[in-house]
This record gives structure tokens, sequence and C-alpha cells, in this order.
């Protein structure tokens, strides 16, 4: 009984799932599936090699503080980091007078409320706070962004497949629609306030290309600021911020894939001793 | 127990007398995974996994516990103390990480375990009633897999609950009001997260009781083994301890290593990079795929394209999506070929294998964009997926000639030694393959 | 002992000291986390403070109390005999030196931790004028010492300096 219901059963789903077949591929014939302009054109992310590549990579840690520099003095204006604290940045090599400045000295405000009054306000940041964002919610950062709210950046590296040459990619990736694109597909022209991007998902992108000149930034440690170096330093800075401890994460893994590698060598030698013998014998 | 030969408890210390009589515990586990329970002893690697999942299922739930003292259900926070569990607390990224892609291993182990079972026909009389247990245990674990995939409240996790919790929308009538009940709302909200919260904690403890009812039931008949010739007599088996459990050992380090290499230096591989931006219900994910392990189910779910008369496509899809996982209960009646191994059932074998590539096929396509050549595809390999287990199996029980069998276990373990043992003996010395055991 | 039971023992004891060393990351995940230690310390604006007057704050989630007293209290506090008190400490011990009039002390019972009352408006001081439990009637004297009741020591002061003459920091 159960196998002529059986056959019956898988008879229905077998012969549906071949008839939906012969719809999919006449259509698939006589209709063939147009290519879209995002399968044209975009672009995986370049290859860029980092310090932190490998499974032994490490940070550079002069290379985060680049990056943090040009965070701070370009992309926080309006990108948020709210995972990540300023005492974080003890982990760039900074001191904790100079981290304690770093806060002071933020140009936005911690939100706070006045003792006094009730009222809402700002106070300088302290170590223990979140980098505080720059707009107070998303309405404001849309309003002030045509419309675009900036993501927050602290897990954008974890966010896209191969982050970290993702976001040095984007940076360094702006260019003009290529003829052939508006040739091919002329429906597809950028549209206004909109910039291109061939690393982009879907090519056109709100945010205007934030690092357009070598030099916008001053380095203190005498790396020449070029656009690359610093979308190479921000990108770096931002692998850190998705994924701060991950040189605790390899060191750890190295000392207990070695520790394992031993102990299970041993635990092969003793199941062989345990079992010498009886495989054969009767 | 199984064996009239099987060593008996008997403590020597007054104090484990003492226990023996109040509580037998220690006789307990002694006969259920200690020097009490004779197993065959031709077992090879692949009867290493169900300790394998057993192992997973404790990391799961260790790293678990840990993971909860530190999570906020409440969707407004939800991801922030994740994410501050990776970033503030001691050695918190190593649970989160443990426990993420445990939950990958865990099927990884449970996967060849269930492979396992159907090449050898562990399902086959008179050991049913494990198979049974063991498909609850393995529908348990994608329930509590996907609720624990909601908890981060990233993208992905929110969409897929969104298109999991549609799928119960797919049923005619009853199917919103049921949607609608699982959320607690019209979309997934605060009240979702929290109730998969509560379950995802509760499901791993009820897994470890069907656990024990899967050991248990499989400790009547005793293990199968690679030949599926039952055991004959004390010459057949080894006791469990110390045996199996040094193997096991041995299958547990390798395991720990595999998944220690993830776990440290590729552990988001297996993961969603979307499940890294936070949920957000006003954007839908470019591509939502579910864990890799739903994969093959989810091809099949998307594989009906066509309307069956007054039966929308998108409901076949949803109850074919649950026929390939019930039909397994009933393999032990589909197929009811009374040669157990695949190793003496030639034309099985090829179609188990064909099996194989198929299923591998469905994982492949449900990973994969809902495009055209994916969708064509899928829609074969379905077909093989339900025709292998509905019609053909019924029909190669009935018209296959079976291999010879050995006599018996000892048999077939001392031919496959004297066997080789002729092989190594042409050079003319008789050699032993084992390591000498003199001295 | 034979070379194959060495082995044997040995792995075990590899699984053993395996076993043990995941412990250690187990335990202390329990421990305080980086965010918790970052809000170790606290800042008292004390501008606001009037003689007589007491202030509730928070100091690592735990009640602080920051208490300016008066020259009244500050004698009352120095006529007591040392040797007689329970936990036996004097005012200038207790406070910063030239900064006599500052207070600064757990609000937590040293009995079974309850929070006293006295640092409010108009709360019930107790008997010696300083800080009352009202859990077990623990009574605390102008120096927050313990001088009544079932607890075993003065209310704790906590690690903190001057950063002006206003403003202390805690912790």
């Amino acid at each position: 009984m159960v196998r002529i219901g059986a056959f019956f059963v898988g008879l229905f789903f077998a012969g549906w799932l071949l008839i939906s077949f012969l719809f999919g591929a006449a259509a698939y014939v006589s209709d063939p599936p147009q290519p879209t302009v995002e399968h044209e054109f975009h672009k995986a992310p370049k290859h860029v090699s980092f310090s932190f590549d490998g499974p032994f990579g490490r940070y550079d840690r002069q290379q985060l503080q680049r990056g943090f520099q040009v965070f701070k003095e370009v992309c926080s204006a309006c990108h948020s980091l709210k995972f990540v604290a300023f005492r974080d940045l003890e982990a760039l090599g900074y001191n904790e007078a100079e981290v304690k400045a770093i806060a002071k000295q933020w140009a936005i405000k911690t939100p706070d409320v006045d003792p006094k009054t009730g009222e809402m306000t700002g106070r300088d940041p302290v170590p223990a706070d979140h980098f505080p964002k720059p707009f107070a919610n998303n309405v404001a950062a849309a309003a002030a962004n045509n419309n675009a709210i900036p993501p927050d950046l602290s897990l954008m590296t974890k966010a896209r497949h191969h982050g970290s040459a993702y976001v040095y990619s984007l940076i360094t990736g702006y260019q003009p629609q290529p003829a052939e694109l508006l040739r091919e597909f002329p429906d597809a022209k950028t549209p206004e306030g909109l910039h291109y991007n061939p690393y982009f998902a879907n090519l056109n992108l709100a945010m205007a290309p934030p690092l357009t000149a070598d030099g916008q930034v001053t380095y203190g440690d005498g790396t020449k600021p070029t656009v690359d170096q610093m979308a190479k330093d921000v990108a770096a800075f931002l692998t850190w911020t998705a994924e701060p401890k991950l040189e605790n994460r390899r060191r750890a893994g190295l000392a207990t894939i070695v520790f394992l590698l031993i102990a299970t060598g041993l635990a092969y030698m003793a199941y062989q001793n345990i079992w010498a013998g009886k495989k054969t014998a009767a | 127990m199984s064996f009239p030969w099987a060593e008996h408890y008997t403590p020597k210390h007054p104090v484990m007398q003492w226990m023996d009589e109040k509580l037998p515990l220690p006789r307990l586990v002694y006969n259920a995974v200690g020097a009490g329970y004779p197993v065959p002893r031709n077992l090879n690697y692949f009867w290493n996994f169900g300790v394998l999942a057993g192992l997973a299922l404790m990391i799961q739930i260790v790293t678990g516990v840990i993971m909860a003292m530190h999570y906020g259900a409440n969707d407004l926070v939800a991801f922030a103390t994740v994410e501050q569990t990776m970033r503030d607390v001691n050695s918190g990224w190593l649970m989160r990480y443990a426990h993420a892609n445990g939950a990958s291993f865990f099927f990884i182990v449970v996967y060849l375990h269930i492979f396992r079972g159907l090449f050898y026909g562990s399902y086959k009389a008179p050991r049913e009633m494990v198979w049974l247990l063991g498909l609850v245990i393995f529908l348990l674990m994608m329930a509590t897999a996907f609720m624990g995939y909601v908890l981060p409240w990233g993208q992905m996790s929110y969409w897929g609950a969104k298109v999991i919790t549609g799928l119960f929308g797919a049923i005619p009538v009853v199917g919103e009001p049921i949607q609608t009940w699982l959320l607690g709302g019209f979309a997934p909200g605060n009240a979702s997260l929290n109730r998969f919260f509560s379950l995802h904690f509760l499901l791993p403890f009820v897994i470890a009781g069907v656990i024990i009812l899967h050991i248990w039931a499989l400790h009547i008949p005793g293990s199968s083994n690679p030949t599926g010739v039952e055991v004959k007599g004390p010459q057949d088996t080894v006791p469990f301890h110390p045996y199996y459990t040094a193997k096991d050992g041995f299958g547990a380090g390798v395991f720990l290593i595999l998944f220690s290499i993830m776990l440290f230096y590729a552990p988001n591989y297996l993961g969603h990079p979307d499940n890294y931006i936070e949920a957000n219900p006003l954007s839908t994910p470019a591509h939502i795929v579910p864990e890799w392990y739903f994969w093959p189910f989810y091809a099949i779910l998307r594989a009906f394209t066509v309307d069956f008369f007054f039966v929308p496509a998108k409901l076949l899809g949803v109850l074919a999506m649950f026929a390939s996982i019930l039909l397994l209960f009933f393999l032990p009646w589909l197929d009811n070929s009374p040669v157990r191994s695949g190793n003496y059932r030639p034309t099985f074998k090829k179609f188990f294998w064909i099996l194989v590539a198929d299923v591998l096929i469905l994982g492949y396509c449900g990973g994969a964009p809902a495009e055209e050549p994916y969708v064509m595809i899928s829609q074969v390999a379905a077909a093989y997926y339900f025709a292998h287990f509905l019609i053909v199996l019924p029909l190669i029980a009935r018209f296959e000639k079976p291999l010879p069998l050995p006599g018996s276990i000892t048999e077939s373990v001392l031919n496959r030694y004297n066997i080789k043992g002729e092989e190594d003996a042409l050079p003319g010395m008789g050699a032993d393959p084992q390591p000498s055991t003199a001295g | 002992m034979r070379r194959r039971d060495f082995i044997n023992i040995a792995a075990v004891s590899f699984a053993g000291m395996g076993a043990v060393a995941v412990v250690v990351p187990l335990i202390d995940q329990m421990n305080p986390s980086a965010d918790v230690l970052a809000l170790a310390s606290t800042e008292v604006d004390l501008s606001a403070i009037q003689p007589g007057q007491a202030i509730k704050t928070t100091f690592r989630s735990q009640p602080l109390f920051v208490r300016h007293l008066t020259p009244k209290e500050i004698a009352e506090a120095d006529k007591v005999d040392v040797a007689t008190l329970r936990d036996p400490q004097t005012l200038e011990e207790r406070t910063v030196d030239g900064k006599k009039q500052w207070l600064i002390t757990m609000g937590v019972c040293t009995h079974l931790g309850c929070v006293p009352l006295g640092a409010g408006e108009g709360e019930n001081r107790g008997e010696y004028g300083g800080y009352f439990c009202p859990c077990h009637g623990s009574s605390y004297d102008t120096a927050a010492r313990i001088r009544k009741g079932p607890a075993p020591k003065n209310l704790e002061v906590p690690e903190f300096k001057f950063t002006s003459d206003t403003a202390i920091l805690v912790g």
C-alpha cells in the first residue's frame, strides 16, 4: 500500500516538475532572459593587498591610524560608526591621554540631557562613549543627503563580499559612465544627483566621490597622501572597525590548532594501540 | 541489553556499589556507551558521525547558553547586543563565532550521518524506530537553526523570517491567520524575535531528549555495520569502550581541527554579508538565501513555477518542500529490499550516487539567485529527488539481484585481510598488514 | 610502564588539558566586559551642593553619597573618641586634606547592602546625624562611621580625586 501510494505521489511531483521545466525551457528559448545593465557593467572589487591578508596577517597600526585620520576628516561628516567606542582606539596604538583628547576634540557632540533644564544638549565625548552619529536620526540624515541615508560604517567591510577590497574599489572606482553602456542601455543613464560607480551593486551611487585630490588629508607619518593611499588606509581602518579582534582570533587559532594536532596524533596512536590485533584476529 | 555476551557492570569500589544500589547511573552509562555495549567490530569511519553530532550539540548548547547571557531579545537592541558580545565581552567573539559555525558543523556532521544511514540501509528493520527518531531530531534541528538565525536581527535574519513564515501563508484559507499567529504581528517584529528566542533556547534540550530516545532505540537491536549482516555471536563484536571510545576520540580530534580552522580563520565564510546589516523592514536584500544547509530544500521550494489547475505554484512548492523531508519517514517501507548495505546492492549503489549528486546540485541551485538556468536545473533535480525515493527505490528493491552476502561480520573482516594478505604475500613475505603487537 | 600504556595515558591527559583550557574563556566571559569597565569612573560637580546638603549619584552602578558637611557636623565628628568606634577612623582619614567638608562615600550599607537614608532632603539621618539604614537599623555618624546597629564597617570611601575646587573624579 505504502509503495503504491508513494508511486503516485512521486509521479505527481516528478511529473509536474518536468512539465514546469518544459514550460520554463520553452520560455527560455522563445524569450531568452535579457542581460541587465548590472549584469554587464558591475565589476567585482579590485585586487588589492593588505597587511592583514592571509591566515597570519596582522594590522599595520600606522596604516590604521592614517585610515582613522581619513575617516575623521572625510567620512565622519556623514557616516556614523556607532558600534565603535573612542576607548577602542587604544588598539590602534594611541595612549590613554591621546584617546581622551581625540574624544574631547571630536567635532560631533554626544547627545546629553541638560541636568538643570532637562533639554537635549550635547557634550564632549569621553573615551567610554561610542562615536556620536552625525545626524540625529534617519530623517535628518536623508534630508541632508539628497534622500539617501549614509550607512553606518562600523561593519561595512563585513557587510559586503570581499569588504576591504570593496571599500577601496568603491572609493577609487568613480568614473564617467562608459559610452557603450549608454549605447546598449539608453535608459540606464545615471540620474541627476547620483554618481556612476561600477563597483556599486546598482552602478549609481548617491555618495559623491569622497576622496578627490591627493593631499586631501595631511599624514603625520610622512606617507604620501595619494587618493589611492588614502582609500587603502581607510579600507584598512574599516576592516579593523568591523573585526577588531582579528589578531586575537588568529593567535588563539594557531595555539588551538597546534594543540589539537598533537592531541589528535596521540589519539590516533592510542586508537591504533587499542585496536592492535583486533582487526585481523578472529 | 541486546547481546547475552555483553560484559556486566560490577562496581568494585564500595562508593560505586553504594551508588549502584541507590541510582545506577554509572551502570546505565556503562551499558550505553561503555564496555557493556557490544558493537560490530567492522564499523568504518562513517560510524563516527553519531558521536560527533552529539559533540556538536554540546558545543552549541554551551556556547548558546553563554550567548544568551549577553543577548537582548528585543528588536531595538538585538543587533547591538550581538555586536557588543563580539567586541566587548571577554572571549565574546569566540563564543559567537563558535556558535554560528557550530551550527554549520552540526549540519555537516548530521548530513554525513544521514548519508551513512542511507547508503548502508541503517533505516531498515529492525532499526526503523532509530531512523524515525533521527528524522524527528533533524526536523527539530532545522526549526532551531532557522529561529537561531533570526536572533542577530540582521537583514537576512529579518527577511529569512519573513519568507519562511510566508510559506505558511501559502496554505489556503488558514494560511494568513497562521502566519500572523506565528509572527505575533503582520511582519517580523519584537514579538516574533522574543518567541523565536524562547523556542531557540528550548528546542536544543528537546533535541537532547530525543537523542536519548534515539540511542535507546538503537540499543534494542544494536548498531548496524557496513556489511549489513547482523551480529551472529561474540566473535563479531567488540565492547564500545575502549574500542570505539578510542576511535571516536580520534574522530573528535579531526572534527575539532576542521572546526577550528573554520572558526579561527574563516568565521564568516559560511555566513552571509547581509546579516551584518541591521534589519530594515523597508529594504529587501537583492538576493535572499537561507543558510547553506537549507539550500536543497529551498531549491525544491522554488522549483515549482507553474500552477497545477486550481493549486497555485507557491502552495505546490511549500507542499513539495515539506514532502521532501516527510517522505523520509516512509523510507523503511519504501525500500523493502532485505539486503541492507549498499555494498551488496549494485543497482542501488548506482542510483544512490546519482541521488548524492542530485542533492548537491539542488544545494547549489538553492544558493544561486532565482534566475535561469538555475530554476530549470533545480526542476530536473527535484524531479529526480522525488522519483528516487518514491519510485526508483521500491522498483530496485523488487528487481535488483544483490551480490552474495558474507556469512558473518567476522568472515567479512577476515576475508578483507586475507585478500590483502595474499596481495602482500606475493613477493613472498606473508606480511601482516597491522603493526606487530608482540612485545 | 609499557609504551602503549604511556600513549593511551598521554592521549587522555592531553584531552583533559584541552578541556581545562577551554573552560578558561567559558568562565572569563562572565567577568565585566570592556564597556562596563570603561564606565568605571564618574565625575561629580560639587558647585551646587550647599553646606548641610547631600546628593545621591551613581558610581559603578551603585549609589554614591556626596555630602557637604557643616562646621558643626565636622566638630561633632572630630569630638568622637576614635578608640571607642567599631571601625576606628578619623574624619581626616576619610576625607581629602584641606577639603574636610566633602564627605564622599558609597551609599551601600556595609551590613547587607541596602541604601541608607540621609542623603535626600528631609530623610531620617538616624540618631548620630549621618545616615540611617532602614533595613536593619544601622546608624552612621556625620563622618559616615558605623555607630549603632548590625553593620560591621563604616560606609566605604571610594577612591577619588579633586579635578578642580568644585569637581571630583571618582574611581
